[in-house]
């Protein structure tokens, strides 16, 4: 097994912190350097409220604290996601050490699981050949302790059932003990949450939440109080997946999480393209992207050019989210 | 929020009783995406508003009773009684229920259902086909497009009922990821309807998935029961002493359970697939073989491996072929108020064919688990007892599969 390989890896990913200038041959797509930088002011009002929400941990977020520095640089974080054991689960780790290091502020570790209902095609694609290469949710916390041991914040999401089968406060145990920041938990609404409420605040992890843009603002309340270290906003109706334009419900749905919360809100669900990120981080926190990075990983012909094809896409990204296309 | 305390078990509350709306005993629940809980909501109310409504009650009456041919019959089958010892055995025919089985009682409201939310389409997933075609059906006599979610797996096991959608009218989509049978269906409806939800109602088929469905779909099959009961008290002037039903899900079980679990002398028996045999590991006897967890919107029994992955399910029939049940059926299970058995796939077979040749009725594969298990009872049961078995539905749709396993078609039989 290559975990001391990636552990090498890591240790030169010693404080990954994006540059604060990406090149501009970096991302073909990044936008003009015009570009204005959307709300600082509402950026440097809310950093340093972050975290406060919901924070009977003993711990300071650090995810809550990656989002507060990208605030105070005037932009919004990039988030990367990538399931653990695909391409296996080294190659997996690996590449989400690569994505951190060319600018992703926080990472999330996908669980690997039988019934991704959530999940388009691409995701479903990668889930399905980690399951049958073998990924037990062992890999998983693995996967976890090498990428949070690169210095970036690590969160993993998964869907309820296997930390729910582990033992919800032994999961959160081993999770802490792996390094992992907290878990985002897409089919578990804060209604069914009590044991995992609980074992989050022992153990100090972060817990996130969705909202959607059919989510009331009764019930975008009653989820973000449950939040900690950022609200998850679900750009569109729908399953995970890139697509042409992220949908347009976005905006509207961060401002109303702002009228309810501190919290950062980050956006998901279709951003596949520095341009894309960067009209995300005109009115978001942070930009979440997952299927883009699985896709090119998919698409690998090898290991080193699916490393290289993630790095890239990071690198645009995070040129993206510096430069708020509005 | 609720606490955890009061999403665990109650002990002492009657079992069937919705303990919170939504739950059954620590079961049920909407562990469903965040897009979905408004619809779930909106359905929740709507629900309830036409529950109360008399109006909406006569219109499902009316379609029940003057399309649906209900109620049906309670047939003695005594030929067939003569082999399962010394015992009585009724059966409730929603085998004669419009399009061959009791899904038909649970499309019809919630086709009206859709209609009265606004919605102009409905998404259905199917495992034997039963589901879809009624929902088929129910779309074909009420003007809704209808989208049917298939395992492709199954469409090759059920290639006619395949053509009897499309004739209706329906769009059948073959669902080629994971397992390609019912649970990935499941998923890929799920899928649908979170896109969709505006429009969509996703009507599904059995008292599964998140609250409200397990309520609702509960309380549309509630009638067989309600029925059963009259029927033979007036036949036989008792209750009888055993219910007998097959559980994939767990619809046609639920609804002939239900009205006689406060009738405690009435024993409940539900009969899951065993498949090649319940110890093999190829089967779908959730209650018998699983253990509890969350799957497709619920907390309930399922299927799963060490990592909480759910397992591949093996039975002749596809209707049973699901790694979950029905979180009232756990419940059930859990406070012993019904008790569930694992019946093999040749028990199934050997109790289809005896119904056949003794009764002149061909039932459906699913169905024949329950006439498996009404066999054993009654070896088991005191000389004399009255079995009640739900014939849940008829077995036109199974004669390619039952004529390959007893050899009657050209080649060797399947086992």
């Amino acid at each position: 097994m290559s975990a001391a390989h990636i552990a090498g890896e890591a240790g030169r990913a010693e404080g990954v912190s994006p540059p604060s200038q990406r090149s501009a041959g970096t991302g073909g797509s990044s936008p003009d350097g015009s570009a204005r930088v959307g709300a600082p002011e509402a950026r440097s009002r809310r950093a340093g409220q972050l975290g406060g929400s919901g924070g009977s941990s003993p711990r300071v977020s650090r995810v809550s604290v990656a989002f507060e520095k990208a605030a105070a640089g005037g932009r919004a974080a990039l988030v990367g996601y990538l399931p653990a054991g695909f391409p296996s689960v080294a190659g997996a780790a690996e590449a989400a050490v690569a994505i951190a290091q060319a600018g992703a502020d926080v990472i999330e570790i996908g669980l690997p699981y039988s019934d991704p209902l959530m999940d388009g095609p691409v995701i479903q694609e990668a889930t399905h050949r980690a399951l049958a290469g073998g990924t037990h949710v062992s890999d998983v916390l693995r996967t976890v302790e090498t990428v949070a041991a690169a210095g970036v914040p690590t969160l993993v999401m998964t869907y309820w059932n296997p930390v729910d089968h582990y033992g919800v406060s032994a999961f959160a145990r081993d999770l802490a003990a792996a390094g992992g920041a907290g878990l985002i938990t897409p089919d578990l609404p804060p209604e069914e949450a009590g044991d995992w409420l609980e074992a989050a605040d022992d153990c100090g992890l972060d817990r996130v939440f969705l909202v959607a843009p059919s989510s009331s603002d009764a019930r975008i309340a009653r989820i973000t109080a449950d939040c900690r270290g950022f609200v998850y906003a679900a750009s569109l109706m729908g399953t995970t997946g890139a697509r042409e334009s992220v949908g347009a419900a976005a905006a509207g749905l961060v401002s109303r999480v702002r009228d309810a919360t501190s919290l950062p809100v980050a956006v998901g669900l279709g951003v596949r393209d520095g341009f894309q990120a960067a009209e995300v981080a005109g009115f978001a926190d942070g930009v979440i992207v997952g299927s883009a990075f699985v896709q090119r990983l998919l698409a690998a012909p090898d290991a080193q050019a699916g490393l290289d094809s993630v790095r890239d896409l990071a690198a645009e990204l995070a040129a993206g989210v510096r430069g708020p296309a509005r | 929020m609720t606490s955890p305390a009061t999403t665990r078990g109650e002990p002492g509350r009657p079992p069937g009783a919705d303990r919170e709306a939504g739950h059954f005993g620590p079961y049920g629940g909407r562990f469903a995406p965040e897009a979905l809980m408004s619809a779930l909501e909106e359905l929740a109310t709507e629900y309830a508003t036409a529950q109360a409504d008399p109006a909406f009650q006569a219109e499902l009456a009316e379609l029940l009773r003057g399309y649906a041919g209900r109620p049906t019959l309670v047939t003695e089958v005594p030929r067939f009684a003569a082999r399962a010892g010394d015992c009585r055995i009724l059966l409730k025919r929603e085998d004669m229920a419009h399009t061959g089985s009791h899904k038909i009682n649970n499309v019809l409201g919630q086709a009206l259902l859709t209609k009265r939310m606004g919605k102009k389409r409905v998404i259905a997933e199917t495992g034997a086909g039963q589901h879809g075609v009624a929902t088929a059906t129910a779309c074909a006599l009420l003007g809704l497009d209808c989208v049917v979610y298939m395992g492709e797996e199954d469409t090759r096991r059920q290639a006619l009922n395949v053509a009897r959608m499309q004739m209706l009218g329906a769009e059948v989509v073959p669902v080629t990821n994971g397992s390609r049978t019912l649970k990935d269906a499941i998923n890929e409806a799920f899928r649908d309807w979170v896109t969709t939800v505006e429009t969509s109602h996703y009507c599904i088929g059995s008292v599964m998935g998140p609250d409200p469905f397990p309520t609702m779909v509960r309380d549309f099959q509630r009638i067989i029961g309600v029925e059963a009961r009259e029927q033979v008290l007036a036949m036989t002037g008792r209750l009888p002493d055993a219910v007998v039903a097959c559980v994939g899900g767990g619809s046609n079980a639920i609804g002939a359970f239900h009205a006689f679990i406060p009738d405690e002398s009435v024993r409940l028996i539900g009969c899951e697939a065993g498949g090649d045999s319940p110890d093999s590991g190829h089967n779908a006897a959730t209650l018998v073989a699983g253990s509890a967890g969350v799957i497709h919107g619920m907390r309930t029994y399922l299927l799963q491996d060490a990592d909480g992955q759910t397992l591949p399910t093996h039975s002749v029939s596809a209707g049973l072929d699901y790694p979950g049940v029905g979180p009232e059926h756990s419940w059930l299970h859990d406070t012993g108020r019904a008790s569930y058995r694992a019946i093999s796939d040749s028990q199934a077979m050997d109790a289809f064919s005896l119904l056949c040749q003794t009764e002149g009725i061909i039932p459906a594969i699913e169905s024949a688990h329950a006439l498996a298990g009404a066999l054993q009872l009654g070896g088991e049961l005191d000389p004399g007892s009255l079995l009640l078995v739900n014939l849940s539905g008829r077995g036109d749709k199974d004669v390619d599969i039952a004529a390959r396993w007893f050899g009657h078609l050209d080649g060797e039989a399947a086992r």
